[in-house]
């Protein structure tokens, strides 16, 4: 990846989150987000800024961001990194928050991970943003080939090691895969220079404020599921190999290209009617 | 002719000398300062004479020609001050003189002796030539100049040289020789030592000892000082702790050779370049890019700003000017004291490829600080820039996620001893005599075996112990010596913390890494903790006479291996040999052994970094074990147990101290079943 040789660069921002170690359950940079981080200062250097919505009391959390920022090293300037912490408390909705700012500073490209590593951990933000926005979104993304001004060309992991090229129109949210280029190591001295800027005046109807819907929730913690195993018959070492390093993919279904929108929409609609997800009378 | 100008050209030498010397304290001045006490100048003769002449004397050939050489230069130049220099031509002032140029001049012959260069004595390889080499006839032209103008003194004439002489140089030719000669070595001795020659070392060396940012060293008086002197030559402190970080400082770690303290600056300049670090680095040997004495050159070169192409010894192998590199010889290595050192002026692999084993700092006779200063690099390169390697960066996000370096579960740090049962110190809080200190070799399936062996030597003892289990964290040693010092503090804030809290007589532990750090590291952070290594406990166990073994079923030979951290950081080379003799085994030593061990190469984190070199160390080590023909090498230490168990077999057995004991034990402790526990360590987790 060589993505420095674009000559304009759109502002990009990074959403980070708080991780959670899989064996002491610490908080710490979360794995993708710490990719999408990787993948911001490989493109825009010390110009990337990170954003993050959460309750600037929490000193584990402030912590865990100041490890992000320990990132901003190896760039072109010392400056130091710069988040922005949009402030709200556990019961308040991130994506509203999150998109005003957004809109507000003038932000172009949006990098971040795919889901969450506590808290919900829904995976949704990302689509709820870009709707809210209105902007495209890519998941899954492994690198990022190409950007200037208008458009970015991402590769696209696809199970098996395969990769997609997209070409997508800015203003895009890219979220990234964990195939993705490993994050650079977060170092005390850039942490400590890094500053980390509260934002408070973000104007907002009332009603988002809120996470609404999460009210209603009940909460238990997480249990394991157990997995159905996969046994294969095969002798054959590399139909065994395929099938352990295989995703889950679909067996049958056809890649259609060079349709128009509507005709595109008319075949997911068929499919979705024949698949039962949609009744047959449902428009 | 010659008494008008001796005085002029003394004079003159002695204050060009001075001037350059002025501007040479300005040099070390460049580092970060304290205030410069005039006073501590007056402590450099005693220090000399005690400490540093100590260190030479190992080598007793070289001992002589120095004190030969060096003393019979002072006096010579005292002499010559009065007698020359001020004209109180006294006849026994001149025969002290005579005789002291005299001295000088054998040594002089001893020097040149040592670096012939003859198909049957090479020129020895640690040794450097171009001006060093120059110095040896300087030496020999600044004595027998002195000596032949001194002559008249004595009543020898010019006229009565003129006899000895061929008559055709006449009188005149021959002074004008004669005084050509003087003015050589006068250049070289005088003007040369402060204008950075060779013989920069008497002076910056004298500066060094006065100013020595370690004055512990030279304290025979100190509590740490070994009271018996035999396998130990050291006489004051191993002051050996690393200095603590101020974590607010405005730069993390040495970026520039400006960050150092200016002492240290002092110190590299005081280099004599005799080679002696770069015969004992383990690194070096290796064919790992780092020669200590190229590095502390490297560092003169920083402060003085320029290139190294002047130096003309050997380099670090694999780069430039190395020995076993066909590049051109040096002059791609440029800094100035306000430069990054990395990577222009040293590389970074270079300073990654030290295991901080101390052999380059026990045997330097100027008694140079190398591993603080490669720390102190390494420092900058973690903290700021983020480029610690690859493997070493990911222990230190383990330690920070998890308070050990392999990731694991720390609640599992108990989990080789499910069956052992034995007691947390959580529940003994009337306090025990021995807190069982287990460090991160309880997470390694080999380790657990020496634990066990130890647990079982406890119990024998009928010792009073307990363990902190998943309170304990890792000590910080990685950590600190990979230049993470944020990490280390932490964890050393955390353990101090959890420590306060239980009550014991004192920490016992099978690691001398942790035994550093405990004893020797925390104290700078409000630990303060009587630690013991197991090699001494179970000497005193022995002592005391409270276990008691078997005489070997069958006679065995067994050589020990000194652990750096164990003998060279703390002197302790005594209590593993006097268990080694309780047991009743033979004991060959290995020709590297006591404060002259040749580390395994698992220290200061260079497993981690794991540089590549022509060799690996432990390899190395093991072949000093294979050439004593001992069938089971003794250690003492978790990491040269791995380091020497990773050598490819057939190779002599591994056997840590508590092992052996343990099976040689009468009285076994009971219920301590010897079967293996299947409990996860770090071999089962993957990779
Ligand atoms: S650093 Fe010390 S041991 Fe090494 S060459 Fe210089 S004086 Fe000799
Ligand atoms: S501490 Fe050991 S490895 Fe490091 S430079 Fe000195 S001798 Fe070499």
């Amino acid at each position: 990846m060589s993505p420095r040789e674009s000559t304009v660069s759109p502002k990009t921002v990074a959403l980070v989150s708080s991780g959670r170690h899989p064996v002491s359950g610490r908080a710490g940079r979360a794995r993708e987000d710490a990719r999408a981080v990787e993948m911001g200062l490989a493109l825009v250097g010390a110009e990337l800024s990170l954003g993050h919505a959460g309750d600037p009391q929490d000193a584990s959390l402030q912590a865990c961001l100041k490890e992000y920022l320990g990132m901003f090293h190896g760039l072109d300037d010392d400056r130091g990194g710069r988040l922005s912490l949009l402030a709200m408390s556990a019961e308040d909705d991130a994506v509203p928050r999150l998109a005003a700012w957004l809109e507000q500073s003038g932000v172009r490209l949006v990098l971040t991970g795919q889901r969450a590593e506590c808290g919900e951990g829904s995976g949704m933000v990302g689509y709820l943003l870009a709707e809210r926005l209105g902007w495209s979104i890519a998941t899954g993304v492994a690198a990022i080939e190409h950007c200037d001004d208008h458009s970015v060309t991402v590769l696209q992991a696809l199970p098996q090691g395969q990769r997609r090229r997209l070409e997508i129109r800015l203003p895009c949210l890219i979220a990234v895969d964990s195939v993705a280029d490993a994050p650079r190591q977060s170092a005390f001295g850039p942490a400590r220079r890094g500053r980390i800027e509260l934002v408070t005046d973000l104007a907002l109807a009332s009603e988002a404020r809120v996470d609404a819907a999460r009210r209603d929730w009940q909460w238990e913690p997480a249990r394991a599921r157990p997995k159905r195993l996969k046994v294969v018959k095969s002798t054959n070492a590399r139909d065994r190999f395929r099938a352990a390093a295989a995703k889950s993919s679909a067996s049958n279904g056809q890649v259609l290209t060079d349709l128009t929108s509507e005709e595109a929409a008319d075949k997911l609609i068929a499919y979705l009617r024949a698949e039962k997800v949609l009744a047959p009378g449902d428009q | 002719m010659l008494q008008t100008l001796l005085p002029i050209l003394i004079f003159a030498a002695l204050a060009l000398g001075a001037a350059g010397a002025v501007r040479r304290i300005r040099l070390w001045r460049q580092g970060q300062r304290t205030p410069m006490v005039w006073r501590r100048l007056l402590l450099m003769p005693r220090r000399y004479l005690n400490d540093l002449h100590h260190i030479v004397a190992r080598d007793k050939a070289m001992a002589h020609t120095h004190v030969a050489t060096a003393g019979g230069f002072v006096a010579a130049m005292a002499l010559a001050l009065v007698v020359h220099g001020f004209g109180w031509r006294n006849p026994i002032l001149g025969g002290l003189l005579l005789a002291a140029s005299a001295v000088m001049f054998v040594g002089a012959l001893a020097v040149n002796r040592r670096r012939l260069n003859s198909p049957t004595r090479p020129f020895p390889r640690k040794l450097s030539r171009g001006p060093w080499q120059r110095l040896s006839k300087s030496l020999i032209a600044y004595s027998l100049g002195m000596f032949l103008v001194s002559l008249p003194i004595v009543g020898f004439t010019p006229g009565n040289l003129v006899g000895v002489a061929p008559t055709v140089l006449g009188g005149g030719v021959l002074a004008i020789v004669l005084a050509a000669v003087l003015v050589w070595g006068l250049l070289e001795m005088l003007v040369g030592m402060g204008w950075g020659g060779p013989m920069k070392h008497a002076f910056a060396g004298s500066f060094h000892l006065a100013f020595h940012r370690r004055p512990e060293r030279f304290d025979d008086n100190h509590p740490d000082a070994s009271p018996k002197k035999t396998h130990d030559v050291h006489r004051g402190s191993r002051s050996t702790a690393l200095f603590p970080l101020d974590l607010t400082a405005k730069t993390l770690g040495v970026e520039k050779p400006a960050d150092f303290q200016w002492e240290q600056l002092l110190g590299f300049d005081a280099c004599v370049q005799c080679g002696r670090c770069q015969s004992v680095c383990p690194a070096y040997a290796a064919g790992q890019p780092l020669n200590p004495k190229k590095l502390i050159q490297d560092m003169v070169v920083g402060m003085a700003g320029g290139s190294d192409a002047r130096y003309a010894g050997s380099g670090h192998p694999q780069q430039a000017g190395g020995i076993d590199v066909g590049k051109p010889g040096f002059g791609h290595h440029r800094g100035g004291p306000s430069d990054a050192i990395v990577p222009q002026l040293v590389e970074a692999q270079t300073l990654w490829a030290c295991t901080t084993c101390r052999a380059c700092v026990e045997e330097c006779p100027m008694m140079i600080e190398h591993v603080d200063a490669i720390v102190d690099m390494r420092r900058f390169i973690t903290l700021e820039r983020g480029e610690t390697p690859e493997k070493g960066a990911a222990a230190i996000d383990n330690l920070i996620a998890t308070d050990n370096p392999g990731g694991l579960d720390n609640a599992s740090r108990l989990d080789w001893a499910a069956d052992l049962e034995i007691p947390r110190i959580q529940d003994r809080p009337e306090g025990v005599d021995v807190l069982l200190w287990l460090g991160d070799g309880a997470f390694d399936m080999r380790n657990q075996r020496t634990l066990r062996s130890l647990v079982k030597i406890l119990r024998a003892g009928g010792v009073d112990f307990a363990v902190l289990g998943e309170e304990e964290r890792d000590s910080g040693d990685v950590a600190r010596r990979l230049g993470d010092e944020a990490t280390f503090q932490r964890l050393a804030e955390r353990n101090i913390a959890t420590l306060s809290r239980y009550r014991f007589a004192r920490i016992v532990t099978a690691d001398p890494h942790s035994f550093h750090v405990l004893g020797r590291e925390y104290g700078a952070f409000g630990g303060d903790y009587v630690v013991r290594h197991h090699s001494t406990f179970i000497a005193e166990l022995f002592d005391g006479g409270r276990i008691s073994v078997a005489a070997p079923a069958q006679a065995e030979t067994v050589t020990y291996h000194d652990p750096c951290y164990l003998g060279r950081y703390n002197g302790e080379f005594a209590a593993p040999r006097q268990v080694l003799a309780a047991l009743g085994v033979d004991v060959v030593e290995m020709e590297r052994s006591g404060y002259r061990s040749r580390c395994c190469g698992g220290g200061g984190g260079a497993a981690l970094s794991d540089v590549p070199g022509r060799a690996r160390i432990p390899d190395m080590r093991m072949e000093d074990v294979r050439t004593t023909g001992a069938t089971t090498v003794a250690v003492a230490c978790p990491q040269c147990t791995a380091m020497l168990e990773g050598v490819v077999e057939p190779r002599p057995r591994i056997l840590d101290l508590a092992e052996l004991v343990a099976e040689a034990l009468v009285e076994p402790a009971p219920a301590v079943p010897e079967t293996s526990t299947s409990s996860p360590s770090r071999e089962e987790e993957p990779a």
